[in-house]
């Protein structure tokens, strides 16, 4: 079992044995040996290896190609552009499992047919003997570019006589098409009640205006791809990918291949947070392999991570809100505008969903727009959407706590969503735990410790995270000392392999131990879709439960055979199973495996869900105290408290890990991370060193609660927990710096000369540094 | 000096000690060692994040010193020991720093594991006591995503105590 630190407070009454305790992870002696296979540690024999040539302008035309000098290269064996991908037609569109796809879009991101949309955008891919020979090729292939204005921050981009991202791109305004032509990709719109009236009638509002900066998702492990197209016409991809199935449909889908010919093999995966949803390498990588007849492996260098694959969009965000004299919020009003990169299809929507999740009001207008830029066409990061709003939403409730005169936090609780409630895109909530945290938060010892100290301050704020369901299956093979070999199709990005099985031990009454889980490709497993939206606990554990009882019911049949009884004269409690009159008749789990080869051979369960409704969201709360260095801008966080609603946290460890981390990176963004785009478009800082995430120096331990309130719609009462806490720690922290020092911080990241810009506007910039 | 010409096959003889063992391979002049290790040896867990030494994936230690492969010619390591995660493990078992990152849930995703487990290893050899700062100015060098690093340092410093006793 595991050391535990933090707490945990629950509001269920369940009790498990197996569920909530904290066995060592089954993969955990492969991964601190260097043992586990990750994607870019794959090794075939014959392998070649290839480079990738990117655009090194963020608009451009291409005029020609010409790739002659780099095939006469020794070494070199191949070379690929779009014109190897077979044609697509323009309005052709693929189901990934987390909505439909234009696969022109897709295609095109995967190698630039006529144009580049951003710097980084792949226009040819090499294959050769030593990387070192690819990479020599590329600076062989002579591409003429026709280079066309850039537009990189949305609000730009949305102005009449922009550079046109997409000649044929038309808005859709509120889901029917203009014929306009504009960076515009869509306007859409959620109205609840009627916000006009309930503003003009509110006794306060408050109203923040954000900009919000491009930031990746850091993971350490870049983009990889391996692939060998058989002479038999059989692809197989081993790459590191959160989805294998979503990969395969994708691969399907551009290179014109039935997925049943396709096999993705899912390696170890290092860290994805929605980046490694997508696939880039992969078809390329597909394309060099038929071309030569040999395995070919692609690796991103981490410039190109940053350049090339999805960050999560820069954005502009207007919120306002009003409350009545009591306190009670009764309209909100939200124009949220993301940026795309360059292709339509930013996480606006759920910016949308999470805008107003918080709290209960009866009136509001959301408006938000998806919009084309010269920047990598961005993709999911962790909670996608979610951490934006929280920024100005949040800023807002502290505003109106302030005009009130009434503390911050308790504004929140007054203001908190329930059971029952409408939010503003439909959505009625089920039993949900945003009130449980922000009381927990305020019962909570960091809350009620006073804050010292000349410069500091205390912040408090709340994000949100709807999860969602979807598909999963999972097969499980008893073997016959009782242990079970379980196979399931999601990729395992942080223990969940464990948090699985647990859930799949829990219904047998056998230990964690007893299970053996492993990852399937996907032609060992059935369907099973991406490691995201805080999915796989749930779903896929709930997938383990659904093989469990599939196991039992044909274990409790070779009971009745071996004990000649009838089926219904048995039962099964705690891991024996009993007859139901005789007492003198019983077996345990591991005595009856035993004997399933005298008594019809092997026992295979399998478990398959699709949950539509009964996901259940989760809440996050955070609690900030920093220190601002009024002559240098700098911000320490000085305590850091993250209290989050996991409805049973199945493996509490691994759930607190989901809390650490996502609040880690939420204070990155809050403080540092950004993208730094030249005049011309070009990110000017992709590497770590300019890129900077936030190290082991730059925080604190980060306190967790975790929270149980018992999802209803789940066999253990499970909420997923791998994204809601990146969303609040933005927000938190630059409450916390008007708190500390007034000074009113509305641009991420907030950095140091941001925050003493925002103290020069504050005017106090002297008096604090007396002070 | 070395120069080598586009296309040159000519390679260059190496014997080095990894994990105590003794090795030779033959490398161009513009292999870094993480690539020798990773894709001549097979040495793959030793990690690569970011091959221009900000990440700390690739750490291993040369004759003791904690360095970043990415950052280390091959050809440099002619006669010197390496030590890669592969060589943390004890003959009964896992060093108590791999044993501790199990028993704190030190890892999620597990890509930087092996460099921190390295670069904790060459902490302790130095400072069998570290204080939680010094852990943690220590590890600065290696990045973590998932973590947020609490579990992470909690682990060192409890692997520490293990070290001692």
């Amino acid at each position: 079992m595991l050391s535990s630190h933090g707490e945990i407070r629950s509001f269920g009454d369940e009790k498990y044995k197996v569920v909530g305790t904290r066995p060592i992870r089954h993969d955990g002696t492969d991964k601190v040996t260097g043992r586990a296979v990750y994607g870019g540690d794959t090794r075939l024999p014959g392998m070649l290896y290839g480079q990738v040539l990117r655009s090194p302008h963020a608009h451009a035309r291409i005029r020609s190609i010409d790739s002659s000098k780099a095939e006469a290269l020794d070494g070199v064996k191949s070379v690929v552009t779009a014109a190897d991908l077979p044609p697509t037609a323009s309005d052709e569109m693929v189901d990934l499992g987390e909505g439909p796809a234009r696969v022109k879009f897709m295609r095109d991101n995967i190698l630039a047919t006529d144009k580049v949309l951003y710097r980084g955008h792949a226009v040819a891919g090499v294959a050769a003997t030593s990387p070192h020979i690819a990479d020599e090729a590329l600076s062989l292939i002579e591409v003429d570019y026709e280079v066309l204005p850039p537009v990189v921050t949305v609000l730009e981009a949305m102005k009449e006589g922009a550079p046109l991202i997409h000649e044929d791109l038309t808005t859709m305004e509120l889901g029917e098409d203009t014929d306009k032509n504009s960076n515009i990709a869509s306007h859409m719109q959620h109205t609840l009640g009627d916000v006009e009236q309930a503003m003009a009638g509110a006794h306060l509002t408050a109203e923040f205006e954000v900009h919000t900066s491009s930031v990746h998702q850091g993971y350490i492990e870049p983009q990889n791809a391996t692939a060998f197209w058989n002479q038999d016409g059989m692809l197989t991809i081993w790459t590191s990918t959160q989805g294998a199935f979503t990969a395969q449909r994708q691969l399907g889908a551009i290179l014109g291949v039935p997925v049943a010919r396709i096999k993705v093999v899912p390696q170890e995966i290092g860290g994805g947070f929605g980046g490694k949803i997508p696939v880039y390498l992969e078809p390329v990588a597909s394309l060099l392999s038929r071309q030569t007849g040999h395995p070919v492996k692609l690796i991103m260098s981490r410039a190109d991570v940053f350049e090339a694959t999805g960050p999560t969009p820069g954005s502009y965000i207007r919120v306002t809100m009003g409350v009545d004299s009591s306190g009670k919020l009764v309209a909100a009003e939200a124009y949220i505008a993301f940026e795309a990169g360059g292709y339509p299809g930013s996480p606006v929507f759920a910016a949308a969903m999470c805008v107003f999740a918080c709290y209960d009001i009866p009136n509001c207008l959301v408006d938000f727009y998806d919009v084309v830029v010269n920047k990598p066409r961005s993709f999911a990061y962790r909670a996608p959407g979610s951490t934006h709003v929280a920024f100005a939403v949040e800023k807002v409730m502290d505003e109106l706590a302030a005009k009130l005169g009434v503390d911050a936090l308790e504004l929140r609780i007054q203001n908190a969503a329930t059971e029952g409630m409408r939010r503003s895109d439909g959505i009625v909530y089920p039993r949900i735990g945003c009130k449980e945290c922000l009381e927990v938060a305020r019962d909570h010892d960091h809350f009620k410790t006073p804050l010292e100290g000349p410069n500091r301050g205390r912040g408090v704020a709340v994000g949100y995270w709807f999860n969602i369901g979807f598909k999963s299956s999972v097969t499980a093979s008893v073997n016959n000392d009782g242990s079970v070999n379980l196979v399931e199709g999601s990729t395992d990005i942080g223990g969940t392999r464990t948090s699985i099985a647990m859930q799949f031990a829990e219904t047998l009454g056998l230990a964690a131990e007893d299970i053996n889980p492993s990852v399937g490709d996907t032609s060992a497993i059935g369907y099973t879709d991406v490691t995201g939206g805080s999915r796989v606990t749930y779903a896929t554990g709930w997938a383990a439960y659904e093989a469990a009882q599939d196991v039992k019911a044909q274990m409790l049949k070779r009971v009745a055979m071996v004990w000649e009884v009838e089926d219904d004269e048995v039962e099964f409690d705690d891991g024996v199973f009993r007859h139901k009159t005789d007492a003198s008749k019983s077996l345990n789990f591991k005595e009856l495996a035993a004997k399933l080869d005298d008594t019809g051979g092997p026992v295979v369960g399998n478990g398959s869900v699709d949950p539509a409704a009964g996901v259940g969201g989760s809440f996050c709360v955070n609690i900030v105290d920093l220190e601002v260095d009024p002559e240098t801008g700098k911000v320490d966080i000085l305590r850091f408290t993250a209290i989050q609603d996991a409805g049973k946290a199945i493996h509490p460890s691994y759930v607190e890990g989901q809390m650490q981390g996502g609040s880690v990176q939420g204070i990155g963004w809050g403080l540092n991370e950004e993208y730094f785009f030249t005049d011309e478009g070009r990110m000017a800082n992709s590497s770590f060193l300019d890129y900077r995430i936030p190290t082991t120096l730059d925080l604190p331990m980060i306190d967790t609660v975790i929270v149980e309130v018992p999802n209803p719609g789940h066999p253990f009462g499970v909420r997923g927990v791998g994204e809601a806490s990146i969303a609040p720690p933005p927000a938190a922290i630059a409450c916390a710096i008007k708190n500390a020092v007034g000074a009113q911080l509305c641009v991420l990241p907030m950095r140091p000369d941001r925050i003493l810009a925002a103290l020069d506007e504050a005017g106090d910039r002297v008096s604090v540094a007396a002070g | 000096m070395i120069e080598r010409t586009l296309g040159d096959m000519g390679k260059i003889h190496v014997q080095c000690v990894i994990n105590g063992d003794e090795k030779e391979f033959l490398c161009e002049a513009r292999e870094s060692l993480l690539e020798v290790l990773r894709e001549g040896l097979g040495f793959t867990g030793t990690k690569e994040g970011c091959n221009d030494g900000n990440c700390g994936a690739c750490s291993v230690t040369l004759d003791g010193v904690l360095v970043d492969s990415c950052l280390v010619l091959a050809v440099e390591v002619q006669g010197r020991e390496i030590t890669t995660v592969e060589g943390l493990a004890i003959a009964d078992g896992l060093h108590p720093l791999q044993q501790k990152f199990l028993e704190h849930a030190s890892l999620q995703c597990g890509i930087c594991t092996p460099g921190f487990l390295v670069a904790s290893k060459a902490l302790l050899d130095q400072n069998p006591d570290p204080t939680e700062h010094q852990v943690r100015h220590w590890l600065a060098g290696n990045l973590c995503r998932c973590t947020g690093y609490d579990k992470i340092v909690r682990a060192v410093l409890d692997a520490a105590e293990t070290v001692r006793s």
